[in-house]
């Protein structure tokens, strides 16, 4: 099975055989040709890696030659709507966009499951992680990366009281990486303690085993305590700790990723705060990677405040360094991520880290002076941190004691730290010693295992356990007969490669439309005014998803959304037909017989000039490639001027830009443009066109233009264009 | 606990450290911190743990949660419930699988009982 960059995927297809479907590799992988000097069009890049085969560019690549430089650092997005059928699709086009590592967050409360969970249920605020599931998705994902030519990551969580359980199913699944830490189980999940570390110690021994990236959760002290930037002593302790613990285990340092989150927003100065911690970080954790989470602690609904939040963190990337740049969705303030709002995340990284490509060739971080003292001052305050723990007895004491996220800058304390007690606690009680003759006949396992008499190794026992022989893996497919991935694709077989289509967000067809609304009303009358609007326009379950005051009486932004009742019939619509292009040698043959003269302005009160020239000049593929001669009038030219230039120089055609649309000005020059020509007697005698960022060729044509150019037009269109008008036009005068 | 922030007092015996020195005390205190709990992990186990073992050996989700459940309430979870299945398969000569499927549809609980007969713990 093979994409196809211009067919959907098949779901159906993907569900096929699944049974026996094996991953292609394991383990973790990096971005190629990273450290190298690279050549990508005009430009010398010194931290990407290599190109993509298909990719979709910045949009301000047009003025770049379309190029796709991808940074150096694996970029991450977080994919998990409840329905993986629909995720694929949205993995596919941020694929598309640059990212290399897809992140599944698990349905709500599968970390307290104490067990396995089986088959396709629909999650809620994430995806059931299951070995269908899985297997789904890793099978999807290697037909994507075959797409992009780039190996992808995907990762989940090996947490909660089915840690071991997880962590075989991954190994065994392709799973390439995933959050482990013990402490996060401990303090947000409320998992036993002891429980928690001793089925750590199994579940790290797999990951290593199946060469697997852990991410720790460290994160999650930022975002819980209510000053974060107060807690930055703690989360190097809780690195520590993990990284320790890991390592011990048996996992390669390489393969050990601190998450790491600047703990600050503005209009705290953010810089100055999170600075400090990221070198501090970097310098002890020097063996480590860095997974540069995004900070989502301050994240309110205002998808742009995030995403400048998120532009600054990208900044501490570039200064110090990442090795992941995880990217949080700009709409996380308002609901579960939508389609667009990850290809918005990734694309906010990848634009700023290119942006800064190099940037530490000329800007340096100033290590000495007050950078300098505010790093060690964070350094001195973990260890003390960490002496206090050995001193009240150890990690589950200090625990017990309320140690971790206090709201204090360690070491002051204020008393409000999450407590636990080490009899406490989900799982508590259920830690077994192991006897003399304790047995596991696996391959991999941590701890005591008394290999009986015979034996080389423990899984000789039963003649290989699943990761030598995977065969003997045991697919579940369906427990529900209800809730899966079957009915969903039946209930919904109406918009599946049909002509019916629906707007969505989520998951197909799901009708969910944001509608952007100002009005001139205070607040909370403006919130209910732009309810009334949803509702007027059609729309069902209208909700409010943002609101910014722009002044307490004379307006509000309000964003809504809401589901849409209709369908599109795709047989009932009527796409104007793209007008084919003539060949470059055609044009230029018809020039050189009958050469060709225009006159060309950017018109009223205008000073745009750069898409008229990209049309003009040789250099951008413009008309004058093709033998075309011209006389550019520049910006601000008023009609009348071009008007007369048009017929001083008996010129074939007018080329009018119009890019400010205030008022209409727009139609309102392009209608005055025809009528002055008809006026002076011109009309019939010459071609006239305009371009413009919001001009299309239905806007042009009704405003009295022969031809109309809007966004990414170029030199062949219009020189096509006007070719084919002459020819028309010596036609009918022949006639 | 609420405590003023005693930083200066506090780090007077970090003071005149280098940063090197500090690195290695920070991983040093990191080390001793997490001793006692990898000797946890080497001297426990954990349903999930034997769940998980239990998985290798062939076993579905559905199977390995009733085996593991029996193995616990016959009070055998310092063997391995790994080791259960085996020996049973052992001693009824059939294969791990038909051993473990046994168990997890509740039979051979009573040979189970025989299987750790005079070993001493």
């Amino acid at each position: 099975m093979k994409l196809d960059p211009n067919k959907k995927i098949d779901i159906k297809e993907i569900l096929k055989d699944l049974e026996h479907y094996r991953p292609r590799r394991r383990g973790w992988h990096w971005r190629e040709g990273r450290n190298q000097t690279r050549q990508i069009g005009e430009f010398e890049y010194r931290e990407t890696s290599e190109g993509l085969k298909n990719s979709i560019p910045l949009p301000a690549s047009r003025g770049f030659g379309y190029i796709d430089p991808q940074p150096d650092c694996v970029i991450t997005t977080e994919i998990a709507s409840g329905r993986f059928e629909d995720d694929i699709r949205r993995m596919r086009m941020a694929a598309w966009h640059g990212a290399d590592h897809i992140m599944v967050i698990r349905t709500a409360g599968q970390s307290h499951v104490d067990s396995l969970l089986e088959g396709t249920s629909q999650g809620i605020g994430g995806i059931m992680v299951t070995r269908k599931q899985v297997r789904a998705t890793r099978k999807a994902l290697d037909l994507i990366e075959d797409e992009v030519g780039r190996p992808i990551n995907f990762h989940s969580y090996v947490s909660g009281v089915a840690g071991p359980d997880i962590a075989v199913m991954f190994a065994e699944e392709g799973v390439n990486g995933a959050h482990q830490d013990p402490q996060y189980n401990v303090l947000y999940r409320n998992v036993n303690m002891i429980r928690s570390f001793v089925d750590a110690c199994e579940a790290k021994k797999i990951m290593a085993w199946a060469d697997m990236l852990q991410i720790d959760g460290a994160h999650n002290a930022n975002a819980t305590a209510m000053k974060a930037w107060k807690v930055m002593p703690e989360l190097m302790v809780q690195h520590a700790i993990n990284c320790a613990f890991s390592r011990k285990i048996g996992m390669k340092p390489e393969n050990i990723a601190l998450s790491t989150v600047p703990p600050t927003a503005p209009p705290a100065p953010c810089m100055r705060l999170d600075l400090p911690y990221a070198v501090a970080l970097r310098e002890l954790f020097s063996e480590y990677k860095m997974r540069a989470q995004q900070n989502t602690k301050y994240m309110e609904s205002d998808t742009r405040e995030a995403t400048v939040t998120h532009t600054l963190n990208l900044m501490i990337s570039r200064l110090t360094s990442a090795d992941i740049q995880s990217t949080i969705t700009p709409d996380e303030g308002r609901n579960v991520p939508w389609h667009y709002n990850n290809i918005a995340a990734i694309s906010t990284a990848k634009q700023a880290l290119i942006g800064m490509d190099g940037l530490r060739d000329m800007v340096k971080i100033d290590r000495e002076g007050e950078l300098g003292q505010k790093v060690r001052e964070l350094k001195e305050r973990a260890i003390l941190f960490m002496e206090e723990i050995l001193e009240v007895g150890g990690y589950f004491k200090a625990v017990e004691q309320g140690f971790f996220v206090d709201s204090g800058f360690y070491p002051e304390r204020n008393g409000d730290g999450i407590v636990r007690q080490i009899d406490g606690g989900i799982g508590a009680g259920m830690i077994f010693e192991r006897d003399k003759d304790y047995f596991a006949p696996v391959s991999v396992h941590y701890g005591y295992n008394n290999i009986p008499e015979g034996f080389e190794k423990a899984s000789d026992a039963i003649g290989g356990d699943t990761f030598e022989d995977p065969s003997k893996i045991v697919y579940i497919d369906e427990l529900d007969e209800f809730d899966n991935v079957n009915v969903r694709l039946e209930e919904l077989k109406k918009y599946y490669d049909t002509e019916y289509v629906k707007p969505e967000v989520e998951w197909r067809a799901d009708g969910i439309v944001a509608v952007t609304i100002f009005l001139p009303l205070d607040e909370r009358t403006a919130e209910f005014a732009a309810i009334k609007c949803g509702e007027m326009m059609g729309l069902e379950d209208v909700t409010v998803i943002h609101k910014n005051v722009m002044h307490p009486a004379e307006g509000t932004l309000v964003e809504i959304k809401g589901k849409v009742k209709f369908d599109i019939n795709l047989n009932e619509l009527v796409i104007p037909e793209k007008i084919p292009v003539l060949s470059e040698d055609e044009i230029r043959e018809d020039i050189e017989k009958d050469p060709m003269f225009v006159v060309a302005a950017t018109v009223g009160e205008d000073e745009h000039s750069v898409g008229l020239k990209e049309i003009l000049d040789i250099k951008h593929g413009g008309i004058e490639k093709f033998g075309i001669k011209y006389l550019y009038l520049g910006t601000s030219c008023p009609v009348e001027k071009l008007v007369d230039a048009a017929i001083e120089t008996n010129a074939d055609a007018i080329l009018a830009s119009t890019i400010i649309t205030h008022d209409d000005v727009h139609i309102k020059n392009m209608k005055k443009l025809h009528e002055l020509c008809v006026e002076k007697g011109i009309r019939d005698k010459v071609i006239l066109a305009c371009g413009g960022t919001q001009v299309t060729n239905e806007i042009a044509v009704e405003a009295g233009m022969d031809a109309g150019f809007g966004r990414g037009s170029k030199g062949i269109d219009v020189a096509s264009f006007l070719v084919k008008k002459r020819r028309e036009m010596k036609g009918k005068n022949e006639n | 606990m609420k405590r003023p922030d005693d930083y200066e007092k506090r780090r007077e015996h970090l003071k005149d450290l280098t940063e090197e020195q500090l690195k290695e005390r920070f991983w040093e205190l990191a080390y001793k911190i997490v001793e006692p709990m990898l000797e946890m992990g080497y001297k426990y186990t954990t349903p999930a743990i034997e769940r998980s073992v239990l998985l290798r050996m062939g076993f579905s989700s559905v199977e390995v949660k009733p085996i593991v459940e029996g193995v616990m309430k016959k009070g055998l979870m310092g063997k391995g419930a790994g080791n259960v299945v085996w020996r049973l398969s052992k001693k009824l000569g059939i294969s791990v699988r038909e051993a473990g499927l046994g168990l997890a549809e509740g039979k051979y609980w009573d040979i189970v009982d025989t299987l750790f007969e005079g070993v001493n713990n």
